[in-house]
């Protein structure tokens, strides 16, 4: 009760200070020549009070104050401490304080870390940055007040989603978030910079740290977020084309566009513009990904209930930040001749346009396979939905010149040159096309296209990997990146071909049989725990080579709210993850088993770890040489 | 002649206009083949002819119609006007019960009968498909 007032009463406070920082921002824009201390020290109170309102929101999860509605649809007693607190950004409202509270956190971080740039630079990517704050101040206290009252005050809460309760969710968001939110920082420089005009290879170097650090979080918060799915969800796979892990995608292959064009203008100072339009419409991506998952318009597995007020909101709030910033592109934005004086058509940045154009088309793809049928329900009030075959059939036979562009394009110098070793890089070309054909040929799943792919992966692969054996350090970070990037997209193709799955119904003490495995399901055991009933099954499994797994899937039967949920069992091993899970079907007999055999799984998330821990050493290396 | 660099220029923009006009073409192609429709079973009552093109039916599962066989599971999808016999062998969601919302994906066999080779998940128990919702209100 008492913690509901206090951390309404600094929302709006917090509110008031972003009006003052705007004020004294532009009197110290007019002056100009040294930073107001009053403008950090506003900053940070805006800071401190936004994180003693999402504290307030914390303690009364933890405490379970049901008088705050947040607390009372999403949390319960019986909910253990952990998912008490992970509950706190598991809604709607506690979700949109938590983004607040990073956008404050960055631009304070911004302010005070930022060094060797213009003043006016400054202030003006806080004003820009204030401006976003301010917008999502009013659209938590006008439309999702984390701290609405009820009265009189209910025994006991709604629950969490049981779903929503895993560990691996309880980080997600805010990983991801600290993705998203860092793009409001690019956002908000690049306008800034435009405004000045002061687009240069110092300003590159400068915003390339912020591209890196959101661009590492966005890549584990939707790894994350995918190995969620994968063994909570009991689908089975680790990517589904679902329209909220598109919205996320999507920031991503913009924000992966505008870490490669960095690199080109930090050394060339080229394509100004093109990286103006990529910060914009990196953050307009993200935006739109909250826009489009907490709308409701999304027809998605992940779609709780929600209000159409909130995405009215955030449409508008979209739309005027979209408008200002075409407003400064256009305006502003001097666009320098002399970028074509020193094209050659071989060199590093022909690579990286290369690189931009397929990332664009990705984006494109994904983009219209997202957003088509919500305009086909606006329009023609036909239901239609756009699945996996659509993103496979137009995205997998480009990745081959893309893997090839990015075998080859770090191999080449700036503005113009010639391949070096053209033999042993002709040599592992073939190598790899004879080595990816024997696969296949052994494996009797012999696909053109697989080959081609497979070729193109294990080129990039031993290109790559060949770098870490010869002298060549000069750009490690961003060979890890590409290794772990070729390692990625060779454990998908593998695990896609060679996945097996079996799928029957059993009843205790019944066995399933055919040509390579034997399920024999053994016998379930019922357990009680404290806010849900398990039933938990035995399997035995013999497959083909006569070796005997012993699984345990889980059926947990929550009570409060009253959910069934089943958690997999996985074995994981180097070479294949052995993946169970039941379902019971309205009190009969029969369980409903699904077995599947996939390859390769763990070398997915290790290989996307690899990627993040590119882009990090590539962070501390900037910093190391300051 | 033109310089060096309006040619280039010139041939950047010809480039960036017909990737441009490839990924559309592509994009929609595409689309028109992968699309997957969403349909009520009183729809299915009314169409004219019938496809052997994958849609979805969503509606409710009727009462006391789940049968479950070592390979297979048989229900009912209801819209409380027309009803449509689904016969399905596959990884059956945690939210699937009688009386509650579903969305079934997969093939018609005929207006009464239709094979499905997915049932989707939707993972909170006052969750309706907006489609279901739409289907079952009109």
């Amino acid at each position: 009760m008492l913690l509901s007032v206090i951390g309404h009463y600094s929302l709006v406070l917090g509110l008031c200070v972003g009006l003052v920082i705007i004020f004294f921002s532009i009197k110290n824009f007019q002056i100009s020549e040294y930073l107001d201390v009053k403008i950090v020290s506003f900053t940070f109170l805006q800071l401190i009070l936004v994180f003693l309102s999402f504290l307030c929101l914390i303690l009364s999860f933890v405490f379970s104050d049901f008088s705050n509605e947040t607390v009372f649809n999403n949390s319960h007693t019986t909910k253990p401490l952990f998912y008490k607190i992970s509950g706190t950004w598991g809604n709607h409202e506690g979700s949109l304080l938590l983004w607040l509270l990073v956008l404050t956190l960055f631009i304070f971080l911004f302010l005070i870390k930022t060094k060797n740039q213009p003043i006016k630079y400054k202030i003006l990517t806080l004003s820009f940055q204030q401006i976003i704050i301010i917008g999502f101040f009013v659209f938590l206290i006008q439309t999702s007040n984390p701290f609405n009252y009820i009265y009189p005050t209910p025994e006991e809460g709604l629950g969490l989603n049981p779903i929503l309760q895993d560990p691996a969710l309880a980080i997600h968001p805010p990983i991801l978030y600290l993705g998203y939110v860092g793009s409001s920082i690019i956002f908000s420089s690049a306008l800034a910079a435009t405004c000045l005009n002061i687009i240069s290879k110092k300003w590159a170097s400068h915003i390339k740290k912020w591209v890196l650090i959101s661009w590492v979080f966005l890549t584990l918060g939707i790894m994350l977020g995918s190995i969620w799915a994968y063994y909570e969800l009991g689908w089975g796979g680790f990517w589904f084309w679902d329209p909220v892990e598109n919205v996320s995608l999507m920031p991503w292959l913009a924000l992966t566009t505008l870490l490669h064009c960095i690199l080109v203008l930090e050394k060339k100072q080229v394509l100004t513009s093109w990286v103006i339009i990529l910060s914009i419409s990196t953050f307009t991506l993200s935006m739109c990904g909250t826009f489009l998952v907490r709308s409701g318009i999304l027809n998605s597995v992940h779609t709780f209930a929600n209000d159409p007020g909130r995405g009215l909101f955030i449409l508008v709030f979209l739309f005027s930040l979209v408008l200002i910033s075409l407003f400064v592109f256009f305006f502003f934005h001097k666009s320098n001749h002399n970028e074509l004086n020193n094209f050659s058509w071989v060199s590093k940045e022909t690579s990286i346009i290369i690189n931009n154009w397929f990332m664009m088309y990705f984006l494109s793809v994904v983009l219209i396979g997202t957003v088509y049928p919500i305009f086909l329900d606006v329009l023609s009030s036909e239901k239609i939905s756009v699945g996996p075959p659509f993103y496979h059939k137009l995205i997998v036979p480009f990745l081959i010149p893309f893997l090839l562009a990015m075998a080859i394009g770090p191999k080449l110098k700036w503005v113009k040159s010639n391949l070096n070793d053209k033999f042993s890089m002709i040599l592992l070309l073939i190598i790899s096309v004879l080595i990816s054909f024997f696969i296949l040929k052994i494996f009797e799943a012999n696909f053109l296209i697989n080959t081609i792919l497979i070729s193109s992966a294990t080129y990039l692969f031993f290109i790559t990997s060949r770098d870490f054996f010869i002298k060549k350090f000069n750009n490690i970070s961003q060979n890890i990146a590409h290794f772990g990037f070729s390692l990625l997209i060779l454990s998908i193709l593998f695990n896609s071909l060679f996945s097996s799955e079996i799928i029957t119904n059993l009843k205790v003490g019944e066995t399933f049989e055919d040509s390579n495995t034997k399920i024999f399901f053994k016998s379930i055991k019922q357990k009680e725990e404290k806010n849900f009933k398990s039933i938990i099954a035995n399997f035995n499994i013999k497959n083909s080579k006569g070796i005997t797994e012993n699984l345990s899937p889980e059926l947990r039967i929550y009570n409060q709210p009253n959910i069934v949920t089943s958690e997999a069992d996985i074995k994981t091993s180097m070479i294949s993850d052995k993946f169970i899970v039941i379902n019971i079907v309205q009190n009969q007999d029969y369980f409903n088993v699904r077995y599947q055999v996939k390859p390769f799984m763990l070398w997915i998330w290790l290989s996307v770890l690899l990627i993040s821990f590119g882009g990090l050493l590539s962070l501390f290396k900037k910093k190391y040489e300051q | 002649m033109y310089g060096r660099k309006v040619k280039l220029r010139f041939l950047f923009i010809v480039l960036v206009l017909i990737t441009l006009i490839l990924t559309v073409f592509l994009i929609l192609k595409s689309l028109e083949e992968n699309v997957v429709y969403f349909q009520s079973p009183s729809e299915i009552k009314m169409l004219s002819e019938l496809d052997n093109k994958k849609i979805r039916v969503g509606g409710m599962v009727k009462k006391d119609s789940i049968l479950i066989s070592a390979n297979e599971v048989k229900f009912i999808i209801t819209d409380f006007k027309n009803e449509i016999n689904v016969s399905y062998s596959g990884a059956i969601p945690n939210l699937f019960e009688e009386g509650k919302g579903v969305v079934a994906e997969g093939f018609l066999k005929d207006r009464y009968f239709f094979s499905a080779t997915k049932i989707l998940a939707k993972h909170d128990e006052n969750y309706m498909p907006p489609e279901v919702k739409e289907a079952l209100g009109n």
